[in-house]
């Protein structure tokens, strides 16, 4: 049985199509101004890439920032509830999913049998969240990728002394007049955006296995610095961490009509 | 008796030069990158164009971001203090002041004398301070000065869902996409930033008479926002609002130097 999941982020949109649970295809887009070409335009791709037609789909669920204006959708979740389900498809033994969005950040606890035992979140300021990161990438001129590799090249160390996001420009551009390598700039906006993370982490409530979702977890700098905070490994997905919210939306489609139920010994 | 107050924020100093009680001169200019510059060409300007030479001050106090490096200066006060000194002053009957700097905020409590009771500040978040506007301006591409009146014309002014700046700012670029008036759009601004303050204000308490000092005071559109988040009528001040502080730290200056600051 063919499903879909759609998720709708600020930033990107992803889309995922399972054939029985096994992923025939997935696709991330830029998304735009409007939530309903954002969902088209990366359906159509992961469609196009699984070679199959709309049609073939059975059931498609959305979720993400723009979930409720996806035309296609038949029902939608929340992005707690997918994240914690993708994630724990992924790594049974997991049981605090950390994901940060383009404009938010969330820590969600999962009991034993993968319920949501307790979730924080921020999308009220935009420090501890992708936006802090893309901000600080375009001000050092590094794309977003590189910035996290960067921190493994710092040379002093050296922190940021505001939280806010519009104070710590004004620190980073102080350094930048000062001639400070970038390297060491973008390791404290590494660290900064870890420290951020860490409190609302810590708020949720650690337990093991700990894993990243979301695009900012292709950071290594920031996944490394928030390990040291929180003292913990983070555990890395054998998938794109971007698209954990899409794939637990389209294992919600698979549920819905009536397929198979979730077969640990076969994740 | 001639005192001075001098204060030497991040983005302006101020001096004001106060005689036998009553303000004679006061200067403003944009801050220089060493505070020790800003304190020294705001405090000259300020003698030379009031005809006054320093060393017929009697006793100078400094205050704001820069305090320790004005030379000058014969004992420095905090700024809290020097803002509830320098808005009794003005509005004697008054019991709090809401300061809006570039990059702070505060509320001040002080009672009949002009002391300090209670206050809260906060410069840790960008909402709710100047820079918010400062940025916001930016954005829609207008003269900070000229939001008050601009907003004057809304007529159906719009609800921002987002305090931070960085999402506000986003927020208002999609509405601007979307054709809302620029009028609209400052307006809601405006509403946004006075509910931060508001509840930063009522944090402790409002008592007595409300009045507001700092540059953003100058915005009328956010002077009567801050009057409808508080449901207070704020008392405007009878001197430039930017000066507040320093008028503060002259009346300080007076009571230290023996005169009697309130007359």
């Amino acid at each position: 049985m063919i499903v879909a999941g759609c998720d709708v982020g600020s930033l990107t949109s992803k889309a995922v199509i399972l054939n029985d649970r096994t992923m025939l295809s997935h696709a991330v887009t830029r998304s735009t101004f409007r939530p309903d070409d954002s969902a088209r335009t990366v359906m159509d791709r992961a469609l196009s890439v699984a070679g199959i037609g709309m049609d073939q789909v059975r059931c498609c669920v959305g979720t993400g920032y723009g979930r409720e204006k996806i035309p296609f959708v038949d029902k939608v979740y929340s992005e707690i509830a997918c994240h914690a389900r993708g994630a724990r498809h992924l790594m049974p033994s997991v049981h605090t999913v950390i994901d940060i969005g383009g404009q938010d950040c969330k820590a969600i606890r999962l009991d034993d049998a993968g319920a949501v035992v307790k979730f924080v979140t921020n999308d009220k300021c935009a420090a501890g969240t992708g936006r802090f990161l893309d901000v600080m990438a375009r001000l050092l001129g590094v794309d977003l990728d590189e910035l996290g590799k960067l921190s493994a090249q710092a040379q002093a160390p050296l922190s940021l002394a505001s939280t806010c996001t519009v104070w710590a420009q004004a620190e980073v551009i102080h350094h930048l007049n000062e001639n400070t390598p970038i390297a060491d700039i973008a390791a404290a906006v590494n660290q900064a955006m870890a420290g951020r993370v860490a409190i609302l982490a810590r708020s949720a409530g650690l337990n093991r296995e700990v894993c990243m979702t979301g695009g900012v977890a292709k950071n290594t700098g920031v996944l490394t610095h928030l390990e040291k905070l929180l003292d913990v490994r983070i555990r890395r997905l054998r998938i794109d961490p971007q698209i954990v919210g899409a794939l637990g939306a389209a294992l919600y489609a698979h549920d819905n009509k009536g397929g198979a139920p979730d077969d640990r010994s076969r994740l | 008796m001639i005192v001075a107050g001098c204060d030497v924020g991040s983005l302006s100093a101020k001096a004001v030069v106060v005689e036998d009680g009553r303000v004679v001169a006061s200067h403003v200019i944009r801050a220089k990158p060493l505070p020790r510059d800003s304190a020294r060409e705001v405090m000259g300007d300020l003698m030379r164009s009031a005809g006054i030479s320093p060393d017929s001050l009697d006793y100078c106090v400094g205050t704001g971001y820069g305090r320790n490096s004005i030379e000058f200066a014969d004992s420095v006060e905090s700024e809290i203090a020097c803002h509830a000194k320098g808005a009794w002053k003005i509005v004697p009957d008054a019991r709090m002041v809401i300061d809006i700097g570039g990059q702070d905020a505060k509320a001040v409590r002080f009672d009949d004398r002009g002391d300090v009771v209670r206050y809260v500040y906060n410069d840790k978040c960008a909402s709710g301070t100047g820079r918010f506007l400062e940025i916001m301006a930016e954005a829609l591409d207008v003269r900070l000065e000229d939001m008050g009146a601009i907003a004057a014309r809304a007529q159906d002014p719009v609800t921002l869902s987002n305090q931070c700046v960085v999402f506000a700012e986003t927020e208002i670029i999609s509405l601007i996409n979307e054709g809302r008036d620029i009028s609209d759009i400052i307006s809601g601004l405006h509403t946004a930033m006075a509910h931060r303050v508001a509840s930063l204000a009522r944090s402790i308490e409002l008592a007595g008479a409300v009045t507001m000092s700092g540059g953003v005071a100058k915005n009328p559109g956010m002077f009567a926002a801050l009057q409808e988040a508080l449901q207070v009528k704020i008392r405007p001040m009878a001197i430039d609002p930017q000066i507040v502080g320093a008028l503060g730290a002259a009346v300080i200056a007076m009571e230290k130097a023996g005169g009697n600051g309130g007359a």
